[in-house]
């Protein structure tokens, strides 16, 4: 016991895997801290394999497996799929959706610009409308591509 | 082997008056499966709207494990039939049968899923789901109160506590032979094709 102690310090000098020093180590002396870890480890694993092992004998043994083509087969609320599941979207609805953002942010920007109107000077409104023509432009430059034309 | 069944019986009677619990594995399992069948997700008239009632606080379908409503036949144990099935919708709910995993419980609620109901005559119901499925519980009713869909499930629970594990009388889903896909009828020139699963369809005969 003493010499497997010894060969086991000897070869962490050499560096061998720390772990399995302390596991040796644990089963001889019982003073090291791993022995608690390495049992919960074990506990862990072997409570969530267990029902799975359990789960399988009893399938082996008792419940022969019935797959089919109907069974199989994906769901989709009691109808037959049609087609493939891989079909392209046009890339226009995507542009369609960040054209639609221009009128999203201005609604945002314009909707307090407009409850405080009045008391607002006469640069706030000038910066308003740079901001209004920017987004704009914008517009006008997706127009101008063609991206507004549906084909 | 009914001799040793009663034999076997006593002795456990005898060994619990001492404090002795037993049980077989047979037990444990039914125990298990038939407190925890979990419905689909599928309403078809105005039954589910009862049905919907009983998982409700007042009825409470969660005393007896029911409770989970499943959105995917995969994980579901129990199909109600819950309404009117129309001749458009019967290929449906057979392919949503067709789709769980075994074992599998099908409940008939109400008139219209049992035979028709009121509709028996129309040229687009079903007369009866267990034309093309097998049926365990059939409630009657237009529609049934949620007492009378508990008693379904409680007699539902009955019938899995019964089934054995082994021998000749286990049920449908632990022999290898027997399917666990039933034919989806298809839309024909007058009504469904075919117009009964003779496999399942077993109507009491008039005998003259």
């Amino acid at each position: 016991m003493f010499l497997l102690q010894n060969l086991a310090v000897t070869d962490a000098r050499f560096g061998i895997d720390f772990l399995m020093i302390s596991a040796v180590n644990l089963f001889i002396t019982g003073t090291n801290p791993w022995p608690p870890i390495v049992a919960l480890l074990v506990g862990a694993l072997a409570f969530g394999l267990a029902p799975l092992a359990l789960a399988w004998l009893w399938a082996v043994k008792y419940s022969p497996a019935k797959p089919g083509k109907e069974k199989n087969s994906i769901y989709e609320c009691g109808l037959e799929s049609p087609g493939d599941a891989w079909i392209q979207f046009k890339a226009s609805y995507y542009l369609y959706a960040i054209i639609f953002l221009i009128f999203d942010v201005e609604a945002v920007f314009l909707l307090p610009f407009a409850v405080a109107y009045a008391g607002l000077p006469a640069g706030a409104c000038v910066a308003m409308l740079v901001f209004l023509l920017l987004l704009v432009e914008g517009l006008m430059w997706a127009c101008q591509k063609g991206v507004l034309q549906w084909s | 082997m009914e001799q040793s069944e009663k034999s076997v019986q006593e002795l456990k009677a005898e060994l619990s008056k001492h404090g002795v619990f037993t049980t077989t594995f047979e037990e444990i399992y039914n125990w298990g499966r038939k407190n925890s069948v979990w419905p689909l997700t599928f309403g078809l008239a105005c039954c589910a709207i009862e049905m919907i009632a009983t998982t409700m606080a007042r009825y409470d379908l969660a005393r007896f494990g029911a409770e989970v409503f499943r959105a995917s036949p995969r994980q579901a144990d129990l199909i109600i039939v819950s309404g009117t099935v129309t001749k458009k919708m019967a290929p449906m709910v057979v392919r949503l049968y067709n789709q769980m995993p075994e074992p599998k419980y099908v409940i008939s609620m109400g008139a219209c899923a049992i035979s028709g109901g009121p509709f028996r005559d129309g040229y687009n119901v079903l007369k009866g789901i267990d034309r093309y499925i097998p049926v365990d519980v059939h409630i009657p009713g237009c529609p049934p109160r949620p007492e009378a869909l508990l008693d379904a499930f409680m007699t539902l629970q009955k019938k899995i506590s019964e089934q054995q594990l082994t021998g000749e009388a286990r049920p449908r889903h632990l022999k290898e032979d027997l399917p666990s896909e039933f034919t989806v009828p298809k839309y024909g020139e007058h009504g469904l094709e075919p117009p009964v699963n003779e496999e399942v369809w077993n109507p009491l005969k008039v005998l003259q």
